[in-house]
């Protein structure tokens, strides 16, 4: 007998400040529990406040604008399914009169405070039709009203798989059409495990770096490249990760990449408008109080404030800069992730150099072409092995005795990968230079 | 070396890759003073390999071949098959789907020839655990072996037993379950107390719609929820440089002088010889590779 120890369970359930995933049927939303604040899904308001201290993956129903655990017992599925039911459809016609209740019976009946599932008892009640229908009609006709009037909201723990199906679903222009099952190969293909260090460049909302994220549980070391002025991760929020694994994210722009390539990347460079703070701080004079002087002196220190703020601003900046440098200058990164709506080929042949040798990377690409194009310039300079180009299809199944068929077939519009793994250039031994054969080639220029 | 963590060097012991090809990889023991056949010539293991780095190219007596550092995709194309096994694109799909990340606790049956085995314990590591069970007592101490050479002995407990009567040997404690066996559902209620009290996911691969719809009836009656059916094919595209040939429209004159101008643009573009045009194109090979089976998704609600 295992004693229910309530701590145990904290990890599992919810807190204010917790990002979730609403989801109904096939429909996901991701949200973050902030005591008092709305949140609207599916053309419902409501707050998630009630869901506190319930476990993930709870089911509520919406009252009011409030959340109320759904008892196990009223999910009820169609077991007492014993009411008469036809043979074949060949005496049901449809003219759309079979149901007896309007549409404003029926919006009575929800403004009277009716659940979902006696609202859908009444219109089985008022309709002429049903008992006619065949069992398995009766069914499909039971989880369609369902869908339709179904009051309640599942509140899951986010991870890869909900999120990556969710963007996929919502707003597939956000992931450049990302395919959840492409994401997956993706993760596998360049070996993302606990303690490596890998170099991701997206533009997908933040959903492939915070998948590679989740896979390395906070072991380890991420570098996400970025193409302007700073790097978009407005999708990690959503994973909910615990703090710590802010500490191994780093971010490094695409512009000085170049620069670290060749050494000529200052670590600490001066910053220009450091001097004059420090001049006006020795200006300054306490006894200059007449009320002009007091104004300036205010705008003086409003001044100081913002440029005291830029400053540390910057600083920051260079912090993280050199940060990610010292990743990066070793040239030993272990994995590399590209995924964005730039030209996949200059990005590749950019951040290849920063890869150990005998290391996995993978490019994403909405468009096969380019990918073609990255293939033949790698196969031409050299130093990669295994390469792969490669989309997957991917079919729904639906499985119901007697009613198994497929119901959904993706096939390209998931967009394409090419995969491969670096080889040494060079020495293989330090302080040995290999033998050169009359025949000598470039690296897998056979394969 | 170890399959759940990279290492820069080839040191005596490791298990390491010798690409020879695209479609040609076999793993190698690494041991001073052994040698190695390959089709290119003699491998020597002092000389060639220990102390060189991962990557390194190594020349043989007839060609060259490059030493890769072991990863569990690699393993799956290269490992001695005792069963049938799954290849990544499932491994993939299965990985994202249970959710497995560092931590996770797993359990497995049947272990077969390991290949997912040895991908779920890299993204576990290195702090889950994997428990799995193999019927079949020379294949159970076989992959154990395997596992211990691996060196990722510490993160597995293989099992010699059936998992249908006699469960994972573990109870309320797996994030996900995973079932590759003919008889799928007599093991749901042994995965369902795997799992733990809070929750979890578990998969079931079979080849047969008819082992698909006997395992969703039994997860279903088992208080599953969530239930996903699918399958995942891996299409291959070959990158090719093909050359078409242009057709001979006659000697140019007024009338035809549109025409003329659109056959000499095309056969500027792209001429290697005259009367063909190359183009840089990729071809699929002439039947998608074969089913391998449906996967199952589901999840098990807290109790």
């Amino acid at each position: 007998i295992m004693a229910d120890n309530g701590d145990d369970d904290s990890q599992y359930r919810m807190k204010e400040g917790d990002y979730v995933v609403l989801k109904r049927g096939d429909i996901f939303k991701a949200a973050q529990i902030v005591a008092k604040k709305k949140v609207i899904f599916e053309k419902q308001w409501f707050f998630l406040d009630n869901a506190v201290g319930h476990l993930y993956n709870s089911t509520f129903e919406i009252h009011s604008g409030q959340l109320q655990l759904k008892k196990t017992s009223d999910t009820g599925g169609s077991a007492d399914s014993k009411e008469a039911a036809g043979v074949d459809n060949r005496n049901i016609v449809d003219d759309g009169k079979s149901q007896k209740l309007t549409r404003d019976d029926i919006e009575m009946l929800k403004e009277k405070g009716l659940k979902g599932q006696e609202i859908i008892q009444q219109l089985i009640d008022n309709s002429s039709t049903f008992k006619d229908k065949t069992e398995y009609a009766q069914d499909k006709y039971i989880k369609k009203k369902k869908k339709k009037y179904e009051n309640s909201v599942t509140l899951l723990k986010p991870s890869c798989r909900i999120l990556a199906m969710m963007y996929h679903g919502r707003e597939p222009g956000k992931i450049c059409h990302l395919r959840y099952d492409t994401l997956a190969q993706m993760l596998t293909l360049a070996n993302i495990h606990a303690g490596s260090k890998v170099v991701v460049f997206e533009t997908c909302a933040g959903l492939v770096l915070g998948a590679v994220m989740e896979r390395m549980g906070g072991f380890g070391s991420v570098v996400q490249m970025y193409p302007g002025g700073g790097p978009v991760r407005a999708g990690v929020d959503s994973f909910g990760f615990p703090a710590h694994f802010h500490h191994t994210l780093h971010e490094f722009p695409l512009c000085r990449v170049n620069a670290l390539l060749n050494g000529t990347l200052e670590a600490a460079g001066k910053d220009p408008g450091n001097s004059r703070a420090v001049q006006r701080n020795s200006v300054w004079r306490p006894e200059l109080l007449t009320l002009r002087a007091r104004s300036q002196r205010s705008q003086r220190r409003g001044r100081r404030r913002d440029e005291q703020e830029k400053k540390q601003r910057l600083d920051e900046r260079r912090k993280k800069l050199s940060a990610a440098a010292a990743v990066l200058e070793g040239r030993n990164a272990d994995g590399l992730v590209i995924a964005s709506r730039f030209h996949p080929c200059p990005v590749l042949m950019g951040l290849l150099p920063l890869l150990a040798p005998s290391r996995p990377f993978v490019v994403y690409s909405q468009y096969k072409e380019p990918l073609v194009e990255c293939y033949s310039k790698l196969k031409e300079q050299g130093g990669t092995v295994n390469l792969q180009l490669t989309n997957t299809w991917l079919r729904h199944y639906q499985v119901l005795p007697n009613r198994t068929h497929p119901v959904l077939l993706m096939s390209g519009g998931g967009g394409y990968l090419l995969s491969g793994t670096t080889v040494a250039s060079g020495p293989s031994k330090p302080g040995q230079s290999k033998p050169c054969f009359s025949n000598c080639r470039t690296c897998d220029s056979a394969v | 070396m170890s399959f759940a963590e990279y290492s820069e060097s080839i040191a005596e012991g490791d298990v390491a890759i010798i690409y020879l090809s695209h479609d040609s990889m076999m793993p190698v023991k690494v041991q001073r003073g052994a040698q190695t056949q390959t089709r290119y010539g003699v491998i020597r293991h002092s000389q060639d390999l220990i102390g060189h780095k991962y990557g390194s190219k190594v020349s043989c007596s007839k060609g060259w071949v490059h030493v890769l550092h072991p990863t569990p995709e690699l393993w799956t194309v290269s490992l001695p098959h005792r069963t049938q096994i799954l290849y990544t694109t499932d491994i993939s799909m299965i990985t994202m789907m249970l959710e497995l990340k560092p931590g996770s606790i797993v359990c497995e049956s049947g272990t077969g020839s390991g290949s997912l085995s040895h991908a779920i314990i890299r993204s576990i590591a290195p702090t889950g655990h994997l428990h799995t069970v193999e019927f079949h007592q020379q294949r159970a101490l076989k992959v154990q072996e395997e596992f211990m050479e691996h060196r990722v002995g510490n993160m597995v407990t293989v099992r010699n037993q059936d998992v249908c009567k006699d469960g994972f040997g573990v109870s309320g404690v797996a994030d996900a379950a995973f079932l590759d066996i003919p008889s799928p559902w007599d093991a749901v209620g042994h995965a369902k107390s795997a799992l733990k009290k809070q929750g979890g996911r578990v998969c079931s691969f079979s080849p047969c719609i008819e082992q698909v719809q006997r395992t969703c009836a039994a997860f279903t009656d088992h208080g599953f929820s969530e239930l996903c059916t699918i399958e995942i094919l891996l299409q291959v595209h070959d990158v090719r440089t093909v050359s078409l040939p242009v057709p001979d429209f006659g000697p140019n004159s007024d009338l035809n002088r549109d025409q003329n101008r659109d056959q000499n643009q095309t056969q500027n573009q792209n001429q290697s010889s005259p009367g063909a045009v190359t183009i840089k194109t990729t071809t699929v090979p002439r039947e998608i590779p074969g089913h391998t089976g449906f996967l199952t998704f589901a999840t098990k609600p807290r109790t």
